[in-house]
Order: structure tokens, then sequence, then C-alpha cells
């Protein structure tokens, strides 16, 4: 069973359609990354699922309930994190802590301690005066503590520094290793490689790309730079051949996955001198999907890493 | 960089942004203040009417109390009775509102620290506030001014210049405080509120100079004693308008603006961008079980202001009450002036009548409590503290039906307890303060029906039209105010002021109260609720 199933999402807000039936599948035990450029609709998305906003058409199932109409039932099961924390205040940390766990429906005084403890965060501060990055953690230790089906996490570590950031992602291991699901929103994508099992991509409210790394990689184009001996020819007529340019006697293309062995072969007959191969960064890799821009950026990317290597 | 760069880019833009209530708030007053002089002048036509109306005034506590010193028989002093009072406490608390707006709000919301960054001076915010404020209670009095003088009922022109420069002045003087109180408090909630209790207290200081103020020997006038002096509001009453103008009296309220921005320059100078002047505090690491629910996170939201308004209510009401006994003695020695009020209606005990219009000053009041209280739900809302409790297992039903019963809780408190510190100080020098205490307690339920609806409209304004939520609930709060107030003066029709819940309310004591009202109040507060509450579980969360 898909802990989040969504099919064809629409919401729009006035002229301004966030989401453009979106799609999205999140199943049981796995970590999703959640991508897209800034205004895609991520958080939009986040907050029909909990009920914040209603949808417009389409439809959304959170572990098998409504999101609407089942909001309070639904909770009891989920922990959110969103991505701008705001809390009371007048409020300390700790109260704040205590405070949305108990409304979620209680949270394990054990580990909230732990988890204080492992996120360096001083409870007995109003929330006031609490950074950006400390905000985050109060939101983050509330939801963690509670033990809950499905943690809905948007951009949960904007604002926390690197040694935070992996006591986060230590967090996440140890959800997904008590069979926890867990959706998360995220920009960085170290984080998202590291943890995700499968990612979704969006752009402009509509699902662009959704699979595991491993299969995201294969749909995108491994760059390649040769160097012959012989001038080179005949390499547009080659079959999932792109982007061939020449700059100082070398060559610069990209070559689908699928066809690399075609073009090995062709490439031999003209003396390779030298010959360097990457494999798309995940950076290109979602650069690509990001839009116009970023599929250029990625391009002009592809084939100058490989040059300045050398 | 000097201090104040920026200040005239930071003007336009709060001018930008205010265009529509700097309008409403300049274009208004000088039509209010019209349509005020032309009906007064309707009433009261001729010298004998004038006379009447200024003796009656000169002895009756009830009218010294809230409506200020009359100063003569002149169709100017009339007026100036009649008007200034109100209009006093409205562009006061339009003055406060909009500094700190301009101010706090700013710093809270982290614009400030947007536009700082930029090429901003550090006094650049506050001036440029003080100037928007400022200008804005000038051509509003300059307006005014005008529009007395053109009311077309023979006010002369220098009468109508320091009618309206006395009510500005006391814009100018609130214009001060706030920019002290700004500098003060953290939030722009903490700022209003300390401002709006100065506000309260001149009003009282103004109040109390006038009841124990002397009555000239021919009854016409009332020369105030020094609690008015003291206060912002009382000055105005000084300038005596219309009968023989001391001008200088409107030094002081400019004196009150200087020092005040003096110290409010030298707060800003002392402290961090944000940061209020209090060190911030630790507290508790752990929340304590009582605060873990929406109704005890109410509590602990709502205790500190419910706390300085049940201070403002009680002694308001302690000295109210005593001063209903020296109602009893002037009424003893001057049956002239009993029988002058008995003619102007009410009946039954004099002092029932007093008693009745202060309960209905302290509703009035207390009204404000319920806007205040209940907009945090969209303050919440505003600033994303609301996605954070809907998104844990509390329905939006439960939030804000906790919400709403805070206030209205609060509310009832305040009103009791406005009620009950009223006839301890009248019962205290009058004997039988618990029997006074229970009785005026009771009378001071009643009024009870109006909040709701005050709560019915906010909760109302809230579902349907979230955005505009905060400045419709004040609005109509305001307009309530002013169809109480001068909706008589005004000679409105009786469906206009019908449209206000405070006209609905029984007079107790001065009057018996019958169930009719009080039943059709609470209905329509109670359709209000339900279709604020529903508009609500249907609608979006925006910020
Ligand atoms: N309440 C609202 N009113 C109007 N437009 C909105 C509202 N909320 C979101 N939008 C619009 O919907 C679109 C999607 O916004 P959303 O916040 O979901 O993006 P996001 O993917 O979370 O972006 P980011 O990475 O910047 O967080 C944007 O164009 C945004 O401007
Ligand atoms: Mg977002």
């Amino acid at each position: 069973m898909a802990v989040i199933a969504i099919d064809k999402l629409v919401k729009t807000f006035g002229a301004v359609r966030a989401l453009d039936e979106l799609d999205l599948r999140v199943e049981a035990g796995e970590v999703h990354g959640f991508l897209g450029p800034n205004g895609a609709g991520k958080s939009t998305t986040i907050r029909i699922l909990l009920g914040l906003l209603r949808r417009d058409s389409g439809e959304a199932r959170v572990l098998d309930a409504d999101p609407w109409r089942d909001a309070v039932r639904l909770h009891r099961r989920l922990a959110y994190v969103p991505g701008d924390v705001s809390l009371w205040p007048n409020l300390t940390g700790g109260e704040a802590i205590d405070l949305l766990g108990k409304l979620r429906g209680g949270l394990d005084r054990r580990r909230r301690d732990e988890l204080l403890e492992r996120f360096d965060l001083d409870p007995t501060r109003t929330c006031r005066t609490y950074s950006k990055g400390n905000r985050q953690k109060v939101a983050i230790v509330a939801a963690f503590a509670s033990d809950v089906e499905l943690y809905v996490l948007d951009e949960p570590t904007s604002g926390l520094d690197p040694l935070m950031e992996s006591v986060f992602q230590e967090q996440v291991r140890r959800i997904r290793g008590e069979g926890g699901t867990v959706l998360l929103s995220s920009h960085v994508l170290a984080e998202v490689e590291a943890l995700c099992d499968r990612v979704s991509i969006i752009r402009e409210g509509r699902t662009v790309e959704s699979g595991t790394l491993t299969e995201l990689r294969h749909l995108t184009r491994t760059a390649v730079t040769v160097e012959t001996a012989r001038p080179l020819t005949g390499l547009a007529e080659l079959p999932g051949v792109h982007s061939v340019r020449e700059t100082g006697g070398r060559t610069h293309l990209e070559v689908e996955p699928a066809h690399l062995d075609e073009l090995l072969g062709h490439l031999v007959r003209f003396g390779v001198r030298a010959l360097t191969s990457a494999p798309p960064t995940l950076e290109q890799l979602f650069l690509r999907h990001y839009g116009a821009e970023g599929a250029a950026v990625a391009e002009q990317r592809a084939t100058e890493t490989p040059a300045a290597l050398r | 960089m000097s201090a104040f760069t920026g200040t005239w880019r930071l003007t336009r833009l709060a001018l930008r942004r205010d265009r529509i209530r700097l309008g409403i708030w300049i274009l208004g007053t000088p039509l209010l203040g019209y349509a005020l002089a032309a009906s007064v002048a309707g009433v009261y036509p001729d010298d004998a009417a004038r006379h009447g109306y200024a003796t009656t005034s000169a002895s009756s506590l009830v009218a010294r109390a809230f409506n200020g010193p009359i100063a003569g028989t002149d169709l100017g002093a009339v007026v100036v009775a009649e008007t200034y009072a109100t209009l006093a406490v409205l562009v006061a608390l339009l003055s406060t509102f909009a500094v700190v707006r301009h101010t706090r709000q700013n710093e809270e919301t982290g614009r400030a620290e947007l536009l700082g960054a930029s090429v901003v001076g550090r006094y650049a915010l506050l001036t440029a506030a003080l100037l928007v404020v400022v200008g804005a209670n000038v051509l509003a009095a300059a307006g005014l001014a005008l529009a007395l003088a053109l009311a077309g009922a023979g006010l002369p022109l220098a009468g109508s210049v320091a009618a309206a420069a006395a009510i500005g002045g006391v814009g100018v003087a609130f214009t001060g405080v706030a920019a002290v109180t700004a500098q003060l408090t953290v939030t722009s909630r903490g700022a209003n509120a300390l401002a709006a209790a100065a506000v309260g207290l001149a009003f009282l200081l103004r109040a109390a100079g006038d009841v124990f103020g002397e009555q000239s020997a021919d009854g016409t006038r009332v020369v105030s004693a020094w609690p008015s002096w003291v206060s912002p509001m009382g000055w105005g009453n000084q300038v005596r308008a219309y009968t023989g103008e001391r001008w200088w009296t409107l030094a002081l309220p400019v004196a009150l603006l200087a020092a005040a921005v003096a110290l409010a320059y030298a707060l800003a100078r002392r402290r961090d961008l944000g940061a209020g002047l209090f060190a911030a505090r630790r507290g508790p690491g752990r929340a304590a079980t009582w605060l873990l629910s929406p109704a005890g996170l109410a509590w602990r939201l709502q205790r500190g202001a419910l706390l300085g308004w049940a201070v403002g209510v009680g002694v308001l009401g302690v000295s109210m009450g005593v001063a209903a006994d020296e109602f009893n003695a002037m009424i003893a020695e001057n049956p002239a002036a009993a029988e002058a009020i008995a003619a102007m209606g009410g009946g039954g005990e004099l002092v029932d009548g007093y008693l009745a219009a202060m309960l209905g000053l302290y509703a009035l009041a207390i009204g404000a409590y319920v806007v205040q209280a209940l907009l945090r739900v969209r303050a919440d809302e505003a600033d994303g503290v609301l996605e954070a409790v809907l998104a844990t297992a509390v329905s939006r039903r439960r939030w804000l039906g906790t919400q709403v019963g805070a206030a209205l809780l609060g509310a009832t408190a305040l009103l009791l307890f406005g009620g009950v510190t009223t006839g301890l100080g009248y019962g205290l020098v009058d004997g039988d303060p618990a029997g006074k205490a229970l009785a005026l307690g009771g009378a001071a339920a009643l009024r009870l029906p109006a909040l709701l609806v005050v709560a019915g409209v906010v909760t109302a304004l809230f579902g349907l039209l979230p955005r505009w939520s905060v400045a419709l609930s004040w609005t109509a709060l305001m307009v309530f105010l002013l169809l109480g107030q001068l909706g008589a003066v005004l000679e409105l029709p009786q469906a206009a002021l019908d449209l206000s819940p405070y006209t609905h309310v029984p007079a107790a004591p001065a009057v018996d109260p019958t169930a009719p009202p009080l039943v059709v109040l609470t209905a329509v507060a109670a359709a209000l609720l339900v279709a604020g509450a529903a508009a609500f579980r249907h609608r979006d969360t925006p910020r």
C-alpha cells in the first residue's frame, strides 16, 4: 500500500496554477526525496497532504485516508516539519516541543531529551531568541520525538550547520530502520543522495521524473571528451550522440548510456589519444530537470568538467 | 551615512503602504466634524437651548466625566463638549497604532532588518513614522478647522482653528507616547497595549480632573481640577476653543512630543534592532502539564494581557464607584441640577443613570479586549503558528472554539470585575459594599450579549475575509463606538443606531432589563460565530 498517493492534483491560487495535475507515490518504509526549483509547488503539495489547503481537483490520499476530511485522525499518525518554522515567541523551546508533541498525541520523553542533547539545543530559551537554525531544531525534535508512521519534512535542514545536518541524517536513518516512511523536500542534493531511496522531481506543478537515483542516472547522458590522431567524422550520424563541439583539437559530446558501446566502436577507428567520460553528477541530473536555464548550465558543466580535470 | 539616511525613502514607503488608512483618517475627520457641528447647531439653535445644555453639562458628573468641562453657552462650546472627548480618544488611538505599525511591527516582522541592511540610518525608521503620523494629524486638523468654520452655523474661524488644533494636539502627544512604547517592548502587540493603556490613563485623569472641578457661579462653566492638567487628553479642553482661546496651551502637546521623541531616540541608540529594553529571560525547559492543550496555551498567551486589563478595569471601577457617591452629594446640594438631569431622561434614581453609563463604558472598552484577544487567531495564521498547530491532532473547530471561548471567558471576567469594583468603590463610601458589588456585578453581566456579538463579528470576518479581518474588526468596533457616542448628536436614524449591539443592551441599573433584546443579541452572535467557524473549516489558511 502506498503511504502517499496523489493523482492529477490541481491547486490554484487565483490566477496562479501552483499544482498542475501532479502525481506522487510514496511507498511504506521508504525515504522519498521531493525536489524541484523554487516555486515548483513542493510546499503546496505538502500543505494539501496535511489538510491545510484544499485541493481543487485530483486525488490525494495519505495513509489511506483523506487528508482534508480525516485530518485529525491522520495527524496522530504523522509528524510535520515546516520549511519556515514559526513558534510562540514567549514560550521556551522546551515548552514548544512538549506542546507540539502533546497536541499530536504524545511524545517519547526519553527520546526527546536525547534529541535535545544530540542537536545541542537549549530548551530553556524563549523561542523569540532562537536563531533560524535553532527554531528549525525545535520543530525537528518535536517531530522526531513522536512515534508516528509518516514524517513529512519540508526543507527541514535549511539553516542547520553541517554537524547538525549529520545528526539529522542519522535520525532519518534510524526512522527508516524502524520502518517509518519519510517524505523529504530538500534543495540539499548531498542530503538527498545520502538518504533517499527514491526521488520525485517536480516543475511548475507537474511531476517530471520519479524513480531511484540509479534509474534517473540511466536516463541521463554521459559527457565524453576525446582526442584522436585523425580528425573525427561521422559523429552526427551515430544514434544517441548529442551536443558535439570541437575546441583545440578535442571533441566534447554527450551520449545516451544505451549507445555508449556504438560510440566507442566508432571512436577507435580514429586512433584515440585521450578519452574521459563522466557519468552525470547528481547536480547535473537535477539541473537538467530544473528548467531551460538549468539544462543549459548542466550542459556547460558536463562538457567543462572533464577538461578541467586534466 | 548619517543616522537619518533613508528617512525620506521610508516615509514614502509608509505613505504608500498606508495610503488608504491615512486617506480615511485625513478626510474622515473633517467630514465627521462637519456633520457633528451642523447637527449640534440644529439641536441647540438658540441661546435658551444652549443655556440649558450648559447648565446641565456643568452640573452633571456623567457629562463632566465623559464630555469634559463645558466652557460656556456659545455654540462652539457646545460643539466642543459634544464631540471633543470622543474625537480625542479616536485620534489618540489612531496615532498610537500608526506609529507602532511603522516602527515596532516592522522590526518584529523582520522587514526593518531587511531595510536596515540597505542604506538606512539608525533613526530613519522612527523618524519616517513620526513624519507620517504627525503629518496626518496636522492635515486632519487643518481639514477639521476648515470643516468646523464652514459648518455654516456661524462658528468663528479662530475658535475652529483652536478646536481642531486641540484635537490634533492629542494625536501629536500620543504619537510621542507611542514612539517611546515602541522602543520598550519586543512585540507590536505589547507596544500597542502600553500606549493604549496610556490613552486610558489620560482619559481617566481628565475625567477625574473634570469631575472634581468647580462649577462657575453662573452655572454654565466648569474649571477643571489639576488632574486634567497632567493629562494630554485634558490639555485640549484647556485651549478653551470659542470662549477666549488660550493659545499657549497648544504648546503642551508639542513639548511632550519633543521630549518623547528625544527619549525614543536615546532608547533607539541604546538597543539592538529587534530588541526591547528588557533583556530576554530564560524559562522552564519542560512544559507544565496544564499548558499542554489548546485551552492551556490560550490561557498562557492571554494571561498577561488579561492581567493588565484587570488592573485597568479595577482602577476605573473603584474610582468611578467612589465618584458615584460624590454624585449623590452634589444632587443633595443642588436640587436645580437634579431637576435638570431628571429632565434629560433617565428617571428612577439619578445615580443609577450615572452607574449605567459607567457600565456601558466598560462594556465598550472590554469590546476592545475581545477584538484584541480574538484577533490573535489571525496573527497566528499570518505568521504560520496556526499551521504548526493544525498539523497536529487538533481540529480547526476545536482550535477556533477554544480561542473564542478563552476571549469570551476573559471578557466576562473583566465585565463582572468592572461591575463588582464599581459597586465596592461606591459601597465603601456609601455603605453596603457587598450588596452594591453584587447588584452592579449583575447589571454589568447584562452587557455580555453585546460582547458576544463583537466576538461573532470578529469570528465571521476571520472565517470569511481572513486577510481583511484585522482592519475590519477594529473598524467595526470603532463604528459601534461612534454610533453610541455620537449617533444621537448626529441625529442618525434609529436603523443606523440599531447596527451597534451596544444600542440594545439594557441600561441597567437605570432601566429594568427585559429578555427579548438579550435573546436576539445572543442569537445574532451565535449565527455569526457559526458562520465564521463554518467558513474557516472550508478555507485555506493564507498567510
Ligand atoms: N497562498 C498563496 N497565494 C498565492 N500563491 C501562492 C500561495 N502559496 C503558494 N503560491 C504560489 O504557488 C507556487 C508554488 O509555491 P510553493 O511554495 O509550493 O513552492 P515550493 O516548491 O515549495 O518552492 P520553494 O522551493 O521556494 O520552497 C508559487 O508560484 C507560489 O508563488
Ligand atoms: Mg517550499
